[in-house]
């Protein structure tokens, strides 16, 4: 029985888990250099979930099961996420359990249960974030659809492992494509919204009327908190490892090929890193959204989308 | 470069006019709208030079230099100073909103596709799916031009409209006989400016020049 | 006979007749007879599962010729795949609704007579029954009106409030008309089979020995398609449902939804693959369109509810759509020869059909629980019922996950193998539907996405936060029957959820009945676990190794995670300081729904309107508003009003025949004498 697998597949959960804080600290040092701010340091968002561990909860009175087990949902199903998405290696014993629909489908769980919990204590801004928040989902999600989709066009499968297979293994040609161009110009913009950063929700923004992801988590505190923001900081690592996967995939260990997987942490490290100084630059140019002008964003992403499936079988 | 490399090359170009069809067609702003007009003056004659390469006509060379001055230079200053001149409101109101704008551009896409299949079965062209492209950027201008509310619209509309059809000449046919290109080329030039000295009396007759307000000059009974 | 699939099913009916005539023996005593009569029905209903799923199992044809009926044309009765497959659905949420209704139908008790209730419950059921095992065009009309009349009396049930009387009149309505386009179809392809000769083509299998040319098979098709659009409530023809379904018995409304429904589809797959067999293209993009415009509009309407069960009704208008979908793609891809992904595509349908039965069943069943408890359909008056009822919150939860399409339950199976049959289509040769169908798919991820945020307003208007009514009634949990329906639904949810490869490699007798291919060569190649449709390269999911995931994972992070009680504090709302927070100051459906609202609000007529009372719009913190909004069905006025209208011109025109004055009689007869005498020499 062949254990390879199985250890890549626990490395690679224990880098998501570590990783994840220091590529948000990084996106928000890029940002303050940009804006000629001091950063807080790269490891501070370490400093900050170990301190909202080390406190105590204070939970509403008439707060529900729901919103006590919330944060672990959240997390585990982040976690989960994190076990089907190619980021060191193709080589995962999960890739065939769920593919990149089942991907998406993870992360509404998160959501709908998110949603849930804002609305169990019975404020006006949980409901807010909540019927706010499943609103971008609902409009985010035929645009990932159609991006999934030409994806799976060029690879001729929706499991993520084959999707990175076949792109890393084809000849310059097969790459430079408009589909493959307009789909991940299409899930940059998805992603931006999925993961609630500017243009479509500020994650540093303190007017409860301007939140959409934060409002929904305003009433949490201490360990739950930690959770659930350690949880966002993995979503967003994710979104931009599943990026990296689908499009550049090159430097992802192969099937059976364990000593690659060290290159492989490399190679992703100068990834990301370098999706980190666009991300923050994408936010420091650009300015938050008015709510209903969010429509004509997703909007754009799924004609983008459409476009890059036009264009296969037009042009292709 | 052999014919494979420059023929995805074409589609490549072909993508991108379509896309900057497409971002005019949901731009809200005027300097927008007229930049992304230059651009796809831009794609439209580097295409333009690579099919007169592939091919050895070299007329083609001249055709996109010509392009090149007039789509991308010449008429892009026209309209900045025209703009300018008669300091005209910079946003654009839509007739019809933008998503469902989008869709029917999709909608306009998958209908060309359709109409030219029959032509792709015939013709031997390397550059035969290009031509669905290029209609669809017709149509798309003619959209434009309906559902914008701006009188500068209308003239780029037009003038997209054109730029579909000259890439639908250079793909299908491999470019038109110089001397209809240079009348074609004239025929826009002149059409600019006459758009231009009409702005400036519609917009002192009306001190604007939202078309809308132009369906007051109906006679009422 | 007994030992056949087709004796037990039939042993079933004759359970259901059984307890009509049983019912006046019990008139005194009534709370022995709903126990009695409920808990027979269960086990009538057992009967028809295990019928059911012998007859799938083995997929073999069971025939009978009954003595009944009329002269020179008796009954014929025949159980095959398909048969069975929809009696299995049927039985199974009949079984969990019966067990429900125990404990429900109790709450009647000393209010009205039970006894109409239960003798239509078991007509209705039976009819049901009757339909899917009916082999010829009369006992299939006959089944099918004892199954309308039967539901029009128990959507009547509660007939003292006159919009009931309303509704359940909109529903017979168009339920006839759909009988009448049935009945026409049937006509058709009767006539057809005997050459317009004699009565004898009225039998199944003489319409599936012909072959029929293509214009008469086209009127044949789309009257039927219409006809059974009309009971499954596909748009334009859904608007009964909104109406009918909620002020039904929650019981009978979780059957209507449930099951009554499918039986439109198991019409449509009957006649369309099992009569005609053969057909062009275009009829399953017919299909494909009508699908996703009851699906996008369905959950859309849905959403602009804040009635519990109207909301439920609307989302099966969207249920059946993305069936509809399911089975328009199999249409297309049989009339291209492509048989395995029609079979995948069919058996997303069909797992759909079935799914949709166990989580609409559940859901029904919770609005009802929550109506007995709180007497309240409004879910804008309701909240914070999860303290007071947690069974039924956290099972009417596990049917909101279920329709929301999460993993690992059985709503993301039957959508995830929809997305597979659709990410297949650039194999057609038609390019233009090559570049339709992606775009389709894209309508399939909003409705999806939409009907996720709808079930967050649900639930979470209904049983999270505070109770939002003015006075708070005295909320118990409902009783054991009750919850025992609910749970048997909830863990077929769960096990549909799990262990796709069973049921799939169970119904792989269907497709192979109806278009002669199956699925489940490739879908198990890789043992049970992985549902694999075409090739495991392309795409793949294992349902219990998810839930497994899903279960280790979360349990996992909360041993290791979890703050001790010590840790936990309770204190008052924090609401970020703001103080004076009342319960009215919450989000309810119409709120919730908003921003939603505000994008596709074309699709409605939308009339909002607040008004400010004089002193207080003067005064710089209004003190009372009044808000006012109405959402309105726009087929009312597109379709019904001219449809209406004309009908009563031409009712009005026709009725100037009718003079009053006996002389004009006289001259009608005198007239009808001399051209006979003319004529017909």
């Amino acid at each position: 029985m062949n254990l390879s697998p199985l250890v890549i597949e626990l490395m690679q959960l224990l880098v998501l888990l570590a990783a994840a804080p220091v590529f948000a600290g990084w996106v928000k040092t890029v940002k303050c250099w940009s804006q000629g701010r001091t950063s807080p340091g790269l490891l501070q968002p370490y400093r900050d979930i170990a301190k909202l561990f080390s406190k105590d909860m204070a939970l509403a009175e008439n707060a529900s099961w729901i919103f006590r087990f919330t944060p672990y949902i959240v997390f585990g199903s982040t976690l989960l996420a994190g076990g089907i998405i190619p980021i060191l290696s193709v080589d995962l014993p999960l890739s065939a359990t769920a593919d990149v629909i089942a991907l998406v489908a993870l992360f509404a769980i998160a959501r709908f249960f998110t949603a849930l919990a804002g609305m169990d204590i019975g404020t006006a801004f949980g409901g807010m974030g909540a019927s706010r928040e499943m609103m971008v989902a609902s409009l985010a999600e035929p645009a990932m659809l159609m991006a999934v989709f030409t994806m799976s066009l060029a690879s001729k499968s929706t499991s993520l492992s084959q999707i990175a297979q076949v792109i890393a293994h084809s000849d310059i040609h097969m790459v430079l494509r408009p589909s493959l161009a307009f789909a991940f110009i299409a899930f940059v913009m998805i992603a931006l919204a999925e993961t609630g950063r500017i243009p479509v929700d500020n994650p540093a923004t303190h007017l409860e009327l301007t939140m959409i992801h934060e409002a929904m988590i305003l009433e949490y505190s201490g360990r739950h908190l930690a959770l659930i923001e350690w949880a966002g900081m993995m979503k967003l690592f994710l979104f931009m490892s599943l990026g990296a996967a689908a499009f550049f995939p090159w430097g992802i260990a192969d099937e059976g090929n364990m000593l690659a997987v060290p290159m492989a942490l490399v190679y992703l490290i100068i990834k990301l890193g370098l999706a980190g100084i666009i991300l923050a630059l994408i936010e420091t140019g650009l300015a938050k959204m008015r709510l209903f002008r969010v429509t004509e964003f997703l909007g754009a992403a799924f004609l983008l989308a459409t476009l890059g499936m036009l264009s296969h079988f037009i042009l292709e | 470069m052999n014919t494979q490399t420059t023929a995805q090359i074409i589609g490549f170009l072909a993508a991108m006019v379509l896309l900057t069809a497409f971002g005019m067609l949901v731009q809200r702003r005027i300097y927008g709208l007229i930049h992304l007009f230059a651009w796809q003056g831009l794609f439209l004659s580097i295409s333009t030079a690579i099919v007169g390469y592939m091919t050895g006509r070299h007329h083609l060379y001249i055709s996109s230099v010509l392009t090149l001055t007039l789509k991308v230079i010449l008429l892009p200053y026209i309209l900045n100073v025209l703009i300018h001149k008669l300091k005209i409101r910079k946003e654009i109101d839509t007739v019809v909103n933008v998503p469902l704008t989008m869709l029917i551009g999709i909608a306009l896409v998958i209908l060309s596709y359709h109409l030219t299949a029959p032509v792709r079965e015939l013709s031997t062209f390397v550059t035969r799916s290009v031509l669905a492209i290029a209609l669809a950027t017709v149509m798309i201008g003619l959209l434009m031009m309906i559902t914008r509310r701006h009188a500068v619209t209308q003239i780029i509309g037009f003038l997209a409209m054109e730029n579909g059809l000259f890439f639908a000449a250079t793909s299908a046919t491999y470019g038109m006989p110089l001397v209809v290109e240079l009348g074609v080329a004239i025929d826009v030039l002149i059409a600019a400016f006459i758009f231009g000295i009409f702005f400036f009396h519609i917009n002192t007759t009306f001190d604007s020049l939202d078309v809308e307000y132009m369906a007051r000059l109906k006679e009422e009974d | 006979m007994i030992l056949t699939p087709l004796g037990i099913a039939s042993l079933s009916i004759l359970l259901f007749l059984l307890q009509v005539l049983i019912v006046p023996f019990f008139k005194r005593n009534e709370k022995l007879m709903v126990n009695i009569c409920f808990s027979l029905a269960s086990a009538a209903s057992l009967f028809a599962i295990a019928a059911g799923i012998w007859a799938v199992g083995n997929g073999t044809t069971d025939r009978v010729i009954l003595a009944l009926g009329l002269p020179d044309l008796p009954f014929h009765l025949r159980l095959d795949p398909l048969s069975g497959f929809f009696l299995t659905t049927i039985g199974l949420l009949a079984f969990y609704v019966s067990i429900y209704s125990i404990g429900y139908v109790k709450g009647f008790l000393g209010h009205r007579s039970v006894m109409r209730l239960i003798v239509f419950y078991s007509l209705f059921v039976a009819g049901m029954f009757m339909v899917v095992l009916a082999d010829d065009a009369l006992f299939f009309l006959i089944s099918w009106e004892l199954m309308a009349a039967a539901s029009y009396f128990l959507v009547m049930y509660e007939d003292e409030q006159s919009e009931n009387r309303r509704a359940a009149f909109l529903y017979i309505v168009i339920a006839h008309i759909g009988a009448v386009a049935i009945l026409l179809s049937f006509g058709v392809m009767a006539g057809l089979a005997t050459g317009f000769k004699d009565f004898s083509g009225y039998t199944f299998d003489a319409m599936r020995a012909s072959k029929f040319p293509v214009e008469w098979a086209t009127a044949a098709f789309f009257l039927a398609f219409f006809g059974f659009a009309a009971k499954a409530g596909v748009i334009p023809l859904h608007v009964w449902l909104p109406e009918a379904h909620p002020v039904a018995p929650s019981n009978v409304s979780a059957l209507m939804s449930g099951v009554m429904l499918k039986t439109a589809i198991y019409g449509i797959l009957r006649v369309t693959f099992d009569l005609i067999k053969i057909f062009p293209w275009w009829w399953g993009a017919v299909v494909l369109v009508f699908g996703l415009l009851s699906a996008v509009l369905g959950v859309l309407y849905a959403l602009m509810q804040h009635d519990l069960k109207r909301l439920l009704a609307y989302h099966s208008v969207e249920n059946i759509g993305i069936i509809l979908i399911g089975i328009g793609l199999c249409m297309v891809f049989t009339s291209f020869n492509m048989p395995l992904i029609a079979a995948l595509a069919l058996t997303a349908g069909l797992y759909h059909t079935i799914n949709h039965a166990m989580f609409k069943g559940l859901l029904f069943m919770g609005a009802g629980a929550v109506i007995h408890a709180a007497h309240e359909r409004n879910m804008e008056e309701m909240g914070g019922l999860i303290h007071k009822m947690p069974w039924t919150a956290a099972l009417f939860l596990i049917g909101c996950v279920s329709i929301s399409a999460l993993p690992p339950f059985n709503g993301f199976v039957s959508e995830w193998l929809t997305f597979q049959a659709v990410l297949l289509s650039p194999s057609l040769p038609a390019p233009l539907l090559k570049l339709l169908m992606p775009v389709g798919a894209a309508l399939l991820a909003l409705t999806g996405a939409l009907a996720a945020a709808c079930f967050v307003k649900a639930f979470g208007v209904t049983f999270l936060g505070r109770w939002r009514g003015p006075h708070k009634p005295n909320i118990q949990e409902v009783n054991w029957p009750m919850r025992a329906g609910m749970l048997m639904a909830a863990a077929s949810c769960l096990l549909l959820g799990i262990l796709p490869t069973v049921f799939i490699r169970w119904m792989d007798t269907v497709p192979v009945q109806l278009i002669g291919a199956t699925m489940s060569a490739s879908a198990g190649t890789h043992g049970w676990l992985w549902l694999t449709p075409v090739a495991p390269e392309r795409a793949s999911y294992s349902g219990i190794i998810v839930f497994l995931g899903i279960l280790l994972v979360y349990g996992v992070v909360y041993l290791l995670l979890h703050a001790s009680p010590g840790r936990i504090h309770r204190r008052p709302i924090w609401d970020c300081g703001f103080e004076k927070l009342n319960e009215r100051m919450q989000y309810n459906a119409t709120s919730f729904s908003m921003p939603i609202r505000r994008i596709f609000g074309y699709f409605f007529n939308i009339k909002e309107h607040v008004d400010l009372s004089p002193q207080a719009a003067h005064s710089a913190f209004p003190k009372r508003l009044n808000y006012n909004l109405k959402v309105k069905d726009r087929f009312w006025s597109w379709l019904y009003r001219p449809v209406a209208d004309v009908s009563f011109w031409l009712s009005r025109k026709v009725g100037m025949l009718q003079q009053g004055r006996i002389q004009v009689y006289l001259i009608y007869s005198f007239i009808t004498i001399i051209i006979l005498l003319v004529f017909v020499r």
